[in-house]
């Protein structure tokens, strides 16, 4: 993520930059003279908006001043590899459109280096999650295409029928088989991942619970301490849930439902004070560690439609804003959340400011419905331009598409697996 | 929280149409109005012959029934700030852009194209007579009364037809609703691990504890004034109370295209036909599930005394769609499943699944949970009905397929995630239960999406091979009009009669 103040004056140029890089409100034009993000073919997801947080007054409910905080452009991806490679390829292919976008933030003139100037504004997130580990925009297409392969040769060939499902699978591995070496398909190894990973990766696996172990026995100590003032908040934190205005609902609403698969970005204030802090670190914290080592691909807890997700902390730990990518609407998103993961929900968004009641952190809170679509709704951000390089796929299709090839690959199925295989087509 | 409430729950103040369907009402018309004269329209909802929900003996042979859209409470000179406490849908209507992308009201299904509801034609009220043939004429014209003319001017009358228990193209209907827990024995919030039919009382009428143990949004008001009291506010007044929101949809059907579509797919064999017609529905046109009826009861399904159990299964024992495929239309519009998947009996499987960890098939846990879902029918047929056996038949030279289809009505305390959150996250839905390329087989409006070129399929899983998939569907149902109303309890709705001036209360502008 690239985060930069915004000139004031250069604001209303700045929103008309973005608007014209969509087709429609919702619908960003992939090739637009600004950014042409189908260019970028390691980039998964793209979005950039401008934080402009109607909630900082918030902070009056704890008797806190509301600060002048700036307005500002964050400009958010998802790809494959490393960041700045991407970075690289992106000022390969956009360089004067970005000139144009980051013109209108502070510290930016004529002269500045593209580059270091991205990467000086770079801001990490505390928490990451990635619905598949490892799998890439070119393994997302090429599955795509296979399934449509298969799909375009059932509907032709009407033998398969009545074959049985080992017949069928063997059958298709052959045609695929053909299709490949023909070159009118293709399904490439993927590339290995770079031996500094994986080493990073198993520093990350086994530090940090070290870590923990190592401090356990201060952990254990203020446990009790920690709890007594954890509840005496969780009793007095005051909730902030008005219906939200018809009309900035209104405004959110025009640029969902475009496609399969919908932005949700959201930003507040974190309540004050240690306790909070530290629940929000360590809660955060133990999601990337479980996002990263623990949950199975193409689950976060039970959900299966979130395709990438992250939070990062602004000007400091004062306020955090919330990004994902999801498929269906936003109400079937808050359904799912309130009524698989609400515990999580609790956890990680009950730190904020006004989030209705909870209990001993993951209880209640989310279950009072009204109250916390409202609460979302209101520290939702409208996103100026969101990108999506597979927009009729959903994470369910992208799993279906993964299970049918590796199920190909395989030379010979049993039966039920045979079985299992077809179902999925 | 769960709450036994020893007394009887109190009908007087709900109007019938929650509780009954008036099924040997054979007649009904509904009159979309708008506000004319709103010190006649006041005066004539004080004295409306409503009815109410209480069960009488013998059954009453008329019923009538008021509903508004949030301008016709405007209209009627309620104030911004109350109507600011309905919710969001209601408020902004069905008609709106980006609520019409949601609900598949795109297209042919546009708005812009609708009868009645549409940005020029929105009513303001609904006024439903229902009757038995006999005393319904003379029931709508006394009903209406001399205050009627002044009062509103009618913008359409829906009428209404008897198909005599079949839809439009031609399956029994109504067989699954929802039982309402009047009498709130239901423990909530709660875990359900077993389908359960019985659905909180807060999910159909405001004022009440829904499946969340919580409240729906209602206005509530500090007047003291004849209205009931607020559970959750003490010293408020509910406006809300025993109330619903209705739904009101039209649906145009083309019974010939449906019929003549499933015979050509059919290649020309009536049975198939209907057998390909049953699995699109999800039951055959008598009404019988494609699951066998189970053994083991279902609470809140029981088979009324001479009728046939139609309504006793679960989808459990089809996990793979082979014997109703996951598309159907009864599977779409209500799954029948629970919170978790599997129904883990103990904290530790439930807590392994609730991780993740739980079953990982490609389809396990895909669908939400339905006991948050549920609508309460009460769609009446309009039209010429055209019978199966005559649309299966070549249509007959200069035939002009006379219009028929449906008056979808619902009731539900959530429009956002009842009825809209069925329509878009399951009937509308083309990547429903893992599914990609399709919509509901009847309500689809094939529309296609951006990425996703097809959206006209349907797929009848198999478990022991191919699956069997029927494309190139066409647009079986056009959506013809629809709004959002509230139907108040009985006495929200004679306090919307009153006029203004009311002292101290601010349900409405001043005159």
């Amino acid at each position: 993520m690239v985060l930069a103040p915004i000139l004031r004056s250069r604001e209303e140029e700045l929103r008309g930059l973005l608007a014209s890089m969509n087709e429609g409100p919702g619908r960003v034009n992939t090739n637009n003279a600004v950014i042409p993000f189908s260019k970028l073919e390691n980039l998964h997801f793209a979005r950039l908006l401008i934080l402009d947080d109607k909630t900082t007054g918030d902070v009056r409910v704890y008797g806190l001043q509301r600060e002048p905080y700036p307005l500002y452009l964050a400009f958010l991806g998802d790809m494959d590899g490393d960041e700045n490679r991407f970075l690289n390829d992106l000022v390969k292919v956009a360089a004067n459109g970005l000139r144009k976008l980051f013109s209108c933030c502070e510290k930016f003139g004529a002269n500045t280096d593209l580059l270091n100037w991205m990467k000086e504004h770079r801001k990490s997130s505390i928490a990451n999650y990635v619905n598949w580990p490892g799998r890439t925009v070119r393994r997302i297409r090429e599955e795509a295409a296979l399934k449509e392969a298969l799909e375009s040769y059932l509907n032709k060939d009407s033998s398969l029928r009545d074959m049985s499902p080992r017949g069928i699978h063997a059958k298709l591995a052959q045609l695929i088989n053909e299709e490949k070496t023909s070159g009118r398909l293709r399904l490439s190894d993927e590339s290995p991942t770079p031996p500094g990973w994986w080493i990073r990766n198993l520093l990350h696996l086994v530090a940090t619970p070290l870590l923990v172990l190592l401090l356990s026995p201060l952990l254990v100590v203020i446990a009790p301490f920690y709890l007594i003032r954890l509840r005496k908040l969780e009793k007095t934190d005051p909730e902030l849930c008005p219906a939200v205005d018809q009309a900035y609902t209104e405004e959110l609403s025009r640029g969902e439902d475009h496609y399969v698969t919908n932005q949700f970005s959201a930003m507040g204030s974190l309540k004050p004070g240690l306790v909070r802090l530290l629940t929000t670190i360590g809660v955060l914290s133990t999601v990337n560690y479980a996002a990263r080592h623990i949950v199975r691909p193409g689950r976060l807890g039970r959900i299966r439609t979130i395709h990438f997700a992250r939070w990062v902390f602004l000007d400091g730990t004062k306020r955090m804003i919330f990004c994902s990518n999801y498929d269906g609407s936003v109400e079937s998103y808050m359904d799912d959340f309130i009524n698989k993961t609400g515990f999580g929900l609790n956890a990680v968004f009950g730190n904020g400011i006004g989030y209705p009641t909870t209990n001993w952190l993951v209880l209640d809170g989310c279950g009072d419905e009204r109250k916390y679509v409202e609460f979302l709704r209101r520290h939702t951000l409208p996103t100026q331009v969101w990108y999506k390089a597979y927009p009729g796929l959903t994470a369910i299709d992208l799993e279906r598409n993964g299970r049918i090839r590796k199920g190909l690959e395989v030379l010979s199925l049993s039966d039920q697996e045979a079985s299992k295989w077809v179902a999925l087509l | 929280m769960g709450r036994v409430t020893m007394s009887e729950f109190d009908y007087a103040d709900v109007q019938g149409l929650v509780r009954f369907g008036y099924k040997k009402m054979t007649k009904a018309s509904y009159s979309l109005l708008r506000v004319k004269d709103v010190v006649a329209a006041r005066v004539w909802l004080r004295s409306a012959p409503v009815t109410s929900a209480v069960e009488m003996n013998p059954p009453p042979t008329t019923a009538l029934h008021v509903a508004f859209t949030a301008p016709g409470l405007g209209a009627l000179g309620v104030s911004e700030s109350v109507i600011a406490q309905f919710s969001h849908e209601f408020r902004a209507g069905m008609a709106q852009e980006s609520r019409s992308r949601q609900l598949g009201d795109v297209e042919a299904n546009a708005p812009e194209h609708w009868n009645w509801g549409g940005p020029e034609r929105a009513p303001h009220l609904v006024v439903m007579f229902f009757g038995e043939p006999g005393p319904f004429e003379a029931f709508v014209q006394t009903s209406k009364g001399p205050s009627w003319y002044d009062a509103f001017e009618t913008l359409l009358c829906l009428e209404t037809s008897d198909f005599g228990g079949v839809e439009a193209f031609g399956f029994t209907d109504g067989i699954s609703q929802p039982e309402i827990d009047w009498n709130q024995k239901r423990t909530v919030p709660c875990t359900q691990l077993d389908y359960s039919n019985i659905v909180s009382l807060g999910e159909f009428l405001l004022g009440y504890r829904n499946e969340y143990g919580k409240y729906t949004d209602r206005p509530l008001l500090d007047a003291s004034v004849e209205l009931p009291a607020a559970e959750d506010a003490p010293g408020k007044k509910d406006l809300g109370r025993n109330g619903t929101y209705l739904v009101m949809r039209q649906l145009q059907q083309d019974a010939r295209m449906f019929w003549q579509f499933a015979k050509q797919q059919a290649d020309g064999d009536t049975a198939k036909a209907e057998k390909l017609a049953a699995a699109m529905v999800g039951r055959t046109r008598a009404g019988d599930p494609l699951e066998p009826i189970q053994e083991q009861p279902i609470p809140g399904i029981e088979a009324k005394p001479g009728q046939k159990e139609q309504n006793r299964f679960t989808f459990d024992q089809d996990p793979a769609g082979s014997r109703c495929p996951f598309g159907t239309h009864v599977r779409r519009a209500n799954p029948r499943n629970t919170d978790f998947p599997n129904r883990p009996r103990n904290v530790l499987t439930k807590l392994i699944t609730m991780l993740g960890f739980g079953p990982k098939g490609f389809r396990d846990d895909l669908t939400s949970s339905v006991r948050f879902h549920r609508i309460v029918r009460r769609g009446r047929e309009y039209g010429t009905q055209l019978k199966p056996e005559k649309a299966l038949a070549p249509a007959p030279a200069g035939d002009s397929n006379p219009e028929c289809g449906l008056h979808f009505i619902c009731l539900n305390a959530n429009i956002s995630r009842q009825f809209e959150f069925l329509q878009n996250a399951w009937i509308n839905s083309t990547k429903f239960s893992g599914l990609t390329g399709e919509s509901d087989p009847l309500l689809g409006n094939r529309v296609v999406i951006p990425g996703c070129p097809v959206t006209s399929d349907f797929t009848m899983q198999n478990s022991g091979g191919l699956r069997r998939r029927v494309s190139g569907m066409p647009q079986f149902i056009k959506v013809r009009g629809g709004a959002y109303f509230f139907m108040p309890g009985i006495k929200a709705l004679r306090y919307f009669g009153q006029p203004g001036t009311s002292p101290g209360t601010s349900l409405f502008k001043p005159e």
